[in-house]
This record gives C-alpha cells, sequence and structure tokens, in this order.
C-alpha cells in the first residue's frame, strides 16, 4: 500500500465490502457483522493516519485514471476533508455496532441488503469530502441520497410515503446544484474545484456567477434540510429503520454543510459569494428564523425520535447561519459545530436506538421511569443533552460559544438571540424528557399499564458504543483549542 | 416585440429548457398523484441534459474525433468541433437519472401495496384513518 494514495483505500474498502457483504452475507449473516467492523476499522485508522500526515505536510492528491487535473478527477485532503474523514469513519463505525444488533432485530433475513446500502453511502460521503470537482461532486451526492432512499424506504409503515418524498425533493435539490454547475462550466470551462476559484474572480461577469452560485447553494440547502425546505427530513429521518437513522441523522445533513463550506471557500471563493451584503444579512436572518422555528417545533412532537429530527433542522440554521456571518470566527464556530452536532446526534440517537431495541418505542409517555429501567443508557442520553443546550465542559458548548462570538462581531443580534432562546428551548425540552424519565409517575401509567421498574439495560453491543460516543463529547470539548489551532484555523481564508 | 422574438428564436434550445424545466416543477409540486410527480422528476432532469449538451453546440463544429498526434502538436482547431465534455457529462447524469427513478418506481410499487393507490390525498385520508 502506497502511503500517498492511503486516503483512496479508505474510500475504496468500505466500497469493496458492500459487494462482499452482498455476496456472502446472503450464504450467512456470521459473515457481515466482520466485514462491516473490519473494514470500518481500517477506514478510522487509515483517516487518523491521513489527518496526522495532512497536518504535518499538507495537503495530499491523488490524480484517478493518470488524467492531469485540471481535466482530469482530482481527490484532495486538505486539513478539513481529513477532519471530516476522520469524523465520518468514527460515527458510522460507532453506529455500526449499534445497527447491527437493530437491524438484526426489525429486519430479520434482510441485513445483506441493508449493509450493502449502508457501506455504499459510507464510501459516499467519503468520496463527498475528498473529491475536488465539482461534477463529481454531483455525482457523489446522488450516489448518497440513492443509498438514503433506500435505507429510509425499508422502515416500516409510513417509511415508504416519506422516502418518496424525500426523492423528490432530493432531487429537485441535486438537479439545482447541477444547473449551478453548469452555468459555471459556461463561464469557466472546467470543472476542477482549484481551477473555478483561480478563474471566477478574473471574470467579470456578476449577473452569470450570482445566478451559478444561488442555484448550486439553494440545491444544497435542500440537501441539507434548511428550514422553508425542511419539510422531508423529519418525516424521512424518524420512519427510517432504527439502525439507518443513528448513521444517517448524524452525518447526511453535516457532510451537506461541509459541502457549502467546501464550495463557498474553495470554489466559488469567499469574496464573491459575500459581494452582495444584503444577500449575507438575509442568509443571516433566514437562518435565525429557521433556528427558532425548528425549536419551536420539536416542542410540539410527542415521540423523542421526531423531536430530535426537528432539533437537527435548528442545528442545520445554526451552522448555515455561522458561515453566512463571513468572519472567522462565525466560520469557525460553524466548522467546529459540524464535528459536534455529528456526536451530539449521533449519541442521541443511539440512546434511541437501544430504548427502541427493548421496549419498541420512544414516545414521550413510554418513557416514564426509563432511568430505573436503563441507567447507563440515561446517563449518556443526559450527557448528550446537556452537549445540546451547550453545558460546558461538553463540546455543544464551544461551538455555541464561537458562533455567539461570531454574531456579535458581525453585529448580528437576531442570530445571537436566536441561539440563546433556542438552547432555553433545548434546556425544556430535554428537562422534561430527564424529569418524566427520573420522577415520572409509575401509578398513573398510561393505558399500556404501568411501566414495570425492573432493570434491563440495553445489550452491550449498544451501549459501549453509547458510553464512548458520551465520552467523546467532553473529550472533544476540551480538545477544542488544538483542534482549532491545527486544523480549523488553516481553513479560514486571509482577510476574513 | 420583434426583438424579443428574435431572442428567442436565436437562443431557442435555452428557451425550451426553462419551459420544460417549468413544467417538470410544476408536476413535481402541483400533481398530487405519485406517478406524475415521478414523471415530472423526470422531464426536469431531461431539460437540464438539454441545457448541459446546449452549452457544447458551436456552429458549424464537427465530430470530436480527431488525430492523437495532430492533437498534442496543437494543430486541431478547437472552433472547429463541438465541445464533448458536456456529452459525457450528461451520459453520467443519464445514469443518475436511471438509477433515481428505479428506486422511485420500487418505492411507489411498495406504497401501492401498501394502500392500494398512488393518489397522495387518498393515502392520507387512509393514514388518518
Amino acid at each position: 500500500m502506497n502511503a500517498t494514495n492511503l486516503h483512496l483505500f479508505v474510500l475504496v474498502v468500505p466500497l469493496l465490502s458492500a459487494l462482499a457483504i452482498n455476496l456472502l452475507g446472503r450464504r450467512s449473516r456470521q459473515w457481515i457483522a466482520p466485514m462491516v467492523l473490519g473494514s470500518l476499522a481500517f477506514s478510522v485508522f487509515g483517516s487518523i493516519i491521513i489527518m496526522a500526515r495532512v497536518i504535518e505536510h499538507g495537503n495530499l492528491s491523488y490524480t484517478v485514471g493518470n488524467w492531469r487535473p485540471p481535466y482530469g478527477i482530482e481527490l484532495v485532503v486538505d486539513p478539513l476533508s481529513a477532519l471530516m474523514m476522520v469524523l465520518i469513519s468514527v460515527v458510522a463505525l460507532l453506529a455500526s455496532f449499534s445497527s447491527l444488533k437493530s437491524v438484526e432485530q426489525e429486519l430479520p433475513g434482510r441485513e445483506h441488503f441493508f449493509f450493502t446500502l449502508y457501506m455504499i453511502l459510507i464510501a459516499g460521503l467519503f468520496g463527498l469530502v475528498l473529491t475536488g470537482d465539482a461534477f463529481n461532486l454531483y455525482v457523489l451526492l446522488e450516489i448518497t441520497s440513492i443509498t438514503t432512499y433506500g435505507l429510509i424506504a425499508m422502515g416500516r409503515g409510513r417509511a415508504a410515503l416519506s422516502s418518496f418524498n424525500y426523492i423528490i425533493m432530493g432531487s429537485i435539490g441535486a438537479c439545482f446544484y447541477l444547473l449551478g454547475i453548469g452555468y459555471i462550466y459556461i463561464l469557466t470551462g472546467t470543472l476542477n474545484m482549484a481551477d473555478i476559484a483561480r478563474i471566477l474572480p478574473t471574470l467579470n461577469a456578476p449577473v452569470a456567477t450570482a445566478t451559478a452560485i444561488a442555484f448550486a447553494l439553494v440545491g444544497l440547502w435542500v440537501k441539507m434540510a434548511f428550514f422553508p425546505l425542511h419539510s422531508w427530513l423529519p418525516n424521512a429521518y424518524s420512519q427510517a429503520p432504527t439502525g439507518a437513522g443513528t448513521m444517517v441523522a448524524p452525518l447526511m445533513t453535516k457532510v451537506t454543510v461541509y459541502l457549502m463550506v467546501r464550495v463557498i471557500l474553495s470554489m466559488y471563493t469567499p469574496a464573491l459569494v459575500f459581494t452582495h451584503e444584503w444577500i449575507a444579512q438575509g442568509v443571516v436572518w433566514a437562518a435565525a428564523f429557521a433556528i427558532i422555528c425548528g425549536s419551536v417545533l420539536a416542542l410540539g412532537q410527542k415521540d423523542l425520535r421526531r423531536m430530535l429530527t426537528y432539533i437537527i433542522v435548528a442545528e442545520v440554521g445554526y451552522m448555515v447561519g455561522g458561515i453566512f456571518l463571513a468572519n472567522a470566527n462565525g466560520l469557525t464556530g460553524s466548522i467546529l459545530h459540524i464535528v459536534n452536532d455529528a456526536l451530539m446526534t449521533l449519541c442521541l440517537f443511539l440512546v434511541v436506538a437501544a430504548i427502541i431495541y427493548r421496549q419498541g418505542s420512544v414516545s414521550l409517555v413510554s418513557l416514564q421511569g426509563i432511568f430505573r429501567r436503563m441507567p447507563i443508557t440515561m446517563a449518556a442520553f443526559t450527557l448528550g443533552a446537556f452537549a445540546m443546550i451547550g453545558v460546558p465542559p461538553t463540546c455543544g458548548f464551544f461551538s455555541k460559544w464561537y458562533l455567539i462570538l461570531g454574531g456579535i462581531d458581525g453585529g448580528h443580534w437576531e442570530f445571537v438571540i436566536a441561539l440563546v432562546v433556542s438552547s432555553l428551548i433545548n434546556a425544556v425540552l430535554f428537562f422534561r424528557i430527564i424529569e418524566l424519565g427520573y420522577f415520572g409517575s409509575l401509578q398513573d401509567g398510561d393505558h399500556h399499564g404501568p411501566p414495570s421498574t425492573e432493570r434491563h439495560e440495553a445489550p452491550w453491543w449498544m451501549l459501549s458504543p453509547l458510553v464512548l460516543t458520551a465520552v467523546l463529547l467532553i473529550v472533544v470539548g476540551l480538545s477544542t483549542g488544538p483542534l482549532i489551532n491545527n486544523v480549523i484555523r488553516l481553513m479560514i481564508p486571509v482577510g476574513f | 416585440m420583434e426583438m424579443i422574438v428574435d431572442e428567442i428564436v436565436a437562443k431557442y434550445n435555452y428557451w425550451i429548457y426553462v419551459v420544460l424545466m417549468m413544467i417538470g416543477f410544476y408536476a413535481m409540486i402541483g400533481k398530487r398523484n405519485l406517478m406524475k410527480k415521478l414523471i415530472g422528476m423526470n422531464i426536469f432532469q431531461t431539460s437540464i441534459i438539454l441545457f448541459f449538451v446546449s452549452t457544447g453546440v458551436k456552429k458549424g463544429g464537427g465530430i470530436p474525433i480527431v488525430d492523437k498526434y495532430q492533437a498534442l502538436a496543437g494543430n486541431v482547431d478547437a472552433a472547429s468541433i463541438v465541445n464533448p465534455l458536456p456529452h459525457v457529462l450528461m451520459l453520467t447524469a443519464i445514469v443518475v437519472g436511471v438509477s433515481v427513478t428505479g428506486v422511485a418506481l420500487a418505492v411507489l410499487q411498495r406504497i401501492y401495496r401498501e394502500y392500494g393507490t398512488l393518489e397522495e390525498d387518498e393515502i392520507l385520508e387512509k393514514l388518518q384513518r
């Protein structure tokens, strides 16, 4: 294995294991777990090595098929994409432990189909953060989306209908992005991101450039469920099989936010995106609106998983707003929040998976007295909830801190207020559940009869990744300083 | 008036792309039948293919098959051949479109088996009951 193209192997190993899982998993179920965990563990080690190397020696690149860039497709690893690779591989590995268990229960006999899609999705996500080619990005975006459609449609009940709505919305998003790329290609005659960033500022075509930027950004906003365009997300994520939700919910929206950062920083260049100040102002206002609306809608939900999906919608508002503040603190906060939010969402969805595995439902009513039945799971839930609210020293506090600093720097008080209000609403949301789970009366139970108080903890396959994620929330929170100095600061463009 | 007509005739392929795109968009948003929504999605994707292919066209352009050594020596006049890259990109986009349509049809089949209809209103009615 050549040291310079290790990042290609990180992408290819999950892809090939997807094929192997389909062929061997058909014969015998016991092949699936070692192959999923083995290839993901390889990806984790590979991406950590790559990250160390990128920080030490600078960017890596790989030319696919020996067609030199800017003509051929280039895979580039810079500090930000290395960070995303580590994040994706760690989240996917932790989620897969839990998924293996819950898929065994929910989709017996169809595990090999599930994990084939699962591994292709992970390979697609790696591709998204690696690629340096604008059109290749579209293709990979569709690969990840198509596998997600399939995974969601495997759920029960309304899942197929939700998946269909997601297909329609997702295709509109992808087509808009493709149109944006079309205009860029007409303008510059190239599809390589670095080349576009070099040529685009030299052209004097403000209207065409603005059209191209607008199409691509709106397309990505649909894909990441930015507030007015979010309607597909809550249904799709809450009706997916539990095993799919634990991986899709933390990663898909976050990687799309990363793509927006990538497109703004490395392709369209910040100078061009933020030329018209009123547009950036408008997007920050929309983000503040998204945060408030997502949080308020979360208040109205009667099911823990649906509540979490609306919190995801609010969190997307945090990150989009942070980027469009167009200052160093806001951008730092957004990139940090991509990492933190992925881990927080993972923690909470692992809790959901564990509870569903034991009692089949996460409606708020069924959570009464849950602390006595599943104490370790709920301890981790409390940590995850603290991170979402933003209690120091969990990681959620630090990214929110940078976002608020960015809001003050940019004079966007509406964004600061939205962040604070959303933290308060999150506190209400989570303390309501903690109260219900801890003090929830056992006598006046609902029509299901009084909930049992017997201790019935989730299996180790689900508990160990959950505890590890909860610990990671604090570890990442405490290592915020080195993370910013060694990785994120390198990505902030000059003059910000 | 004449100027507008001239403008439309001169760039008629781009106008067709916009019209097709709006038809597809309307079908996706406005129609209540899930199959019609899917057809709308296909029209939408087709309009983008038309747009991309239009960008490669040159007046009087020939087939982009050239002698390798002549091309390497720089003896090929770029204006005399059409740009093949948008066509190649659209081959990939067609493949993507076909896969999305395939997945969507499979999902529609599941919906039909579950609810016995593809009308969104009737499905929602059944869900509320």
